[in-house]
């Protein structure tokens, strides 16, 4: 069965702004999938929509078989959140807090196990809220989230802020959950975590999905490339004509191709019969930033655009210019 | 389907009152929390209701009460309800639960397994709790203080507060509706605080203004209370008047909460 059905969703805000504009896809139970785009692609919009905080203005919603809006009563014992942000009293401390969540939660775990859980040590257990680090706040989110025995978890940008160890920590710890048999839903724009975590992934640009897979099927619709710098005396007419569509910039050759491994061996049984040398030869595959960077700078196709306004992004962050985009290596 | 067998699947539908009781504690523990470490706060709900009571004592004294069957402590005592209910509950409970709207609490709590109506209502039980405590207070120090008889009618009177009290939250969800900011809640809770003070009978009671004024103010939301408290106090108030309060009470009730349903905003506007 899958944990999560989602079929055609919409979301329109109030202003008449649609953020959400008929997005399908499925997550397995026991997997990881990862939600990625930019600010303003609809995320955290989505999201929520799963989270049932609000009401969708069109398509479907299944959570663990339920609706998670209008029958809130069976799936919130069963599910834990991790909002984007926030949503603690300030003066309250790590543990104050923990505890009216708890208290909130049937069968929930004992707080210090959940705290520990997290990384957030007993010398931490008495700090008010507003005390505790950009990095802390997360994890108290996530212990949040956890003292439920969620079978579905939504972590929504879960490492935002988080320092370098943080971030590892936590990806370690979703993976055990995941091991657990617990289903997670994650938004992110880190796409090293996207690749560390996700068993699949979709990436959601002016509100809907564009595409979606295992990272590798993702990679894989994206040609793989090879470059290396043009020998002296050659010009591009020398190069094999099954290489052909090679483009030459200041003496580096790049050829783009979707048979990496023919290509290449093409390319290197040429240089050997011919005893040419191929200074700073150097062969991949798409990654997932060449492929999220193309999707962000698809041309706008008309009203709204992407700017997602709603939760996701300040509306004045529309017209971002491509070298600000929020791509960003953990 | 291993992880979703019967033992983890919650009944849905059905209201567990212990669950609910458990979850109202745990929201009601955290407020409370709260409320103690914010001591202006605490500072307004304690000490206004019993100040301004003390204050209008010279005002109170000045009053022809002439045939309405009134004293001034009868004016006085019951005016004190009123200061509690305004000060200590509605006002009160608008600038908690704008700050936890702003500080994203509320989206958070929704999140969990608890009602709309169980967070509005824990959030609020610390508030109510000291109101409640007030009231007892005055009623029965204001009444030793000032040498009153009993109360002739004390269904009235505690019938009247505890609706009070339950109006008070809805209104104070009402008005967080249009409040943006926690500082904006001193304003915007204005309005309602002076129309009660002037028309709901909390500094001059109703019996003293003209019939027709007086009519027209008996339907604004603390009037009822305040009549109940202070007439069932003497014991003057008809069953038809008894009648007519109740139901005022009953209708604001209701108006208050579709208002919130329809209207209470669960996270900042952006």
């Amino acid at each position: 069965m899958d944990a999560i059905e989602v079929d055609g969703l919409k979301r329109r805000y109030g202003k008449g702004f649609e953020a959400v504009r008929g997005v399908s896809f499925s997550v397995r139970e026991g997997e990881i999938f990862a939600l990625l785009g930019t600010n303003g692609a609809g995320k955290t919009s989505t999201v929520e929509l799963l989270e049932g905080l609000a009401k969708p203005s069109g398509g479907r919603v299944k959570v663990l078989g339920f609706d998670p809006y209008a029958e809130r009563t069976a799936v919130r014992p069963r599910t834990g959140v991790m909002l984007q942000e926030g949503g603690f009293p300030s003066e309250l401390t790590v543990t104050e807090t923990i505890r009216m969540w708890a208290g909130c939660t049937s069968d929930a775990r004992p707080i210090g196990e959940v705290l520990a859980q997290v990384g957030l040590s007993d010398r931490r257990a008495h700090v008010r809220v507003k005390q505790l680090s950009g990095g802390e706040r997360r994890r108290l989110d996530l212990a949040m989230a956890l003292v439920g025995h969620p079978e579905v978890l939504f972590l929504d940008e879960p490492t935002t802020g988080m320092d370098p160890e943080g971030r590892r920590d936590t990806w370690e710890l979703v993976r055990e959950l995941r091991r657990s048999g617990t289903t997670v839903l994650l938004t992110t724009h880190y796409l090293e975590e996207a690749e560390e975590l996700a068993d699949r992934l979709a990436i959601m640009r002016a509100g809907r999905i564009v595409t979606a897979g295992t990272p590798e099927q993702v990679v894989a619709e994206r040609p793989s490339s090879i470059r290396f710098t043009l020998p002296d005396g050659l010009t591009p007419q020398h190069l094999p004509p099954m290489l052909s569509p090679a483009t030459v910039r200041e003496g580096r050759v790049e050829i783009r191709t979707p048979q990496l491994q023919e290509a290449l061996t093409d390319l290197l049984l040429w240089a050997r019969q011919n005893g040419v040398a191929l200074p700073g030869l150097h062969a991949r595959t798409a990654t997932l930033e060449e492929v999220f960077l193309e999707i962000a700078q698809l041309p706008d196709e008309g009203e709204g655009g992407q700017d997602g306004g709603g939760q996701d992004g300040a509306p004045a962050q529309s017209g971002t210019a491509p070298g600000e985009r929020e791509v960003q290596r953990a | 389907m291993s992880a979703t067998d019967a033992t983890t699947v919650k009944a849905p539908g059905r209201v567990d009152i212990s669950a609910m009781g458990r979850r109202l504690r745990a929201l009601g523990r955290a407020e409370l929390t709260l409320l103690l470490r914010n001591k202006a706060m605490l500072f307004v709900a304690l000490a206004t209701p019993v100040l301004l009571t003390v204050l209008m004592r010279q005002t109170t004294s000045g009053m022809n009460l002439e045939g309405t069957g009134l004293t001034m402590g009868t004016v006085l005592i019951p005016g004190s309800i009123g200061y509690v209910l305004v000060f200590a509950v509605y006002a009160n409970l608008t600038g908690i639960y704008v700050t936890r709207r702003e500080e994203l609490v509320l989206k958070r709590l929704r999140t969990g397994e608890s009602s709309d109506g169980e967070i509005l209502l824990g959030s609020a039980l610390p508030s109510l709790f000291l109101a409640l405590g007030q009231c007892v207070l005055l009623l029965a120090g204001g009444a030793a203080v000032l040498d009153l008889a009993p109360p002739k009618r004390p269904e009235l009177v505690v019938a009247g507060v505890l609706l009070g009290l339950v109006l008070m939250v809805l209104l104070a969800g009402v008005s967080a509706a249009f409040t943006r900011t926690t500082e904006a809640s001193q304003i915007t809770t204005f309005p309602f605080m002076a129309i009660s003070f002037v028309g709901s009978g909390v500094v001059i009671p109703l019996d003293v203004m003209p019939d027709a004024m007086a009519n027209v103010c008996s339907l604004l939301p603390v009037s009822p209370t305040m009549e109940l408290v202070r007439n069932g106090w003497v014991g003057t108030l008809s069953g038809f008047d008894t009648v007519k309060a109740l139901v005022v009470l009953v209708v604001w009730i209701v108006l208050g909460t579709l208002a919130v349903k329809r209207w209470f905003p669960w996270e900042p506007r952006r």
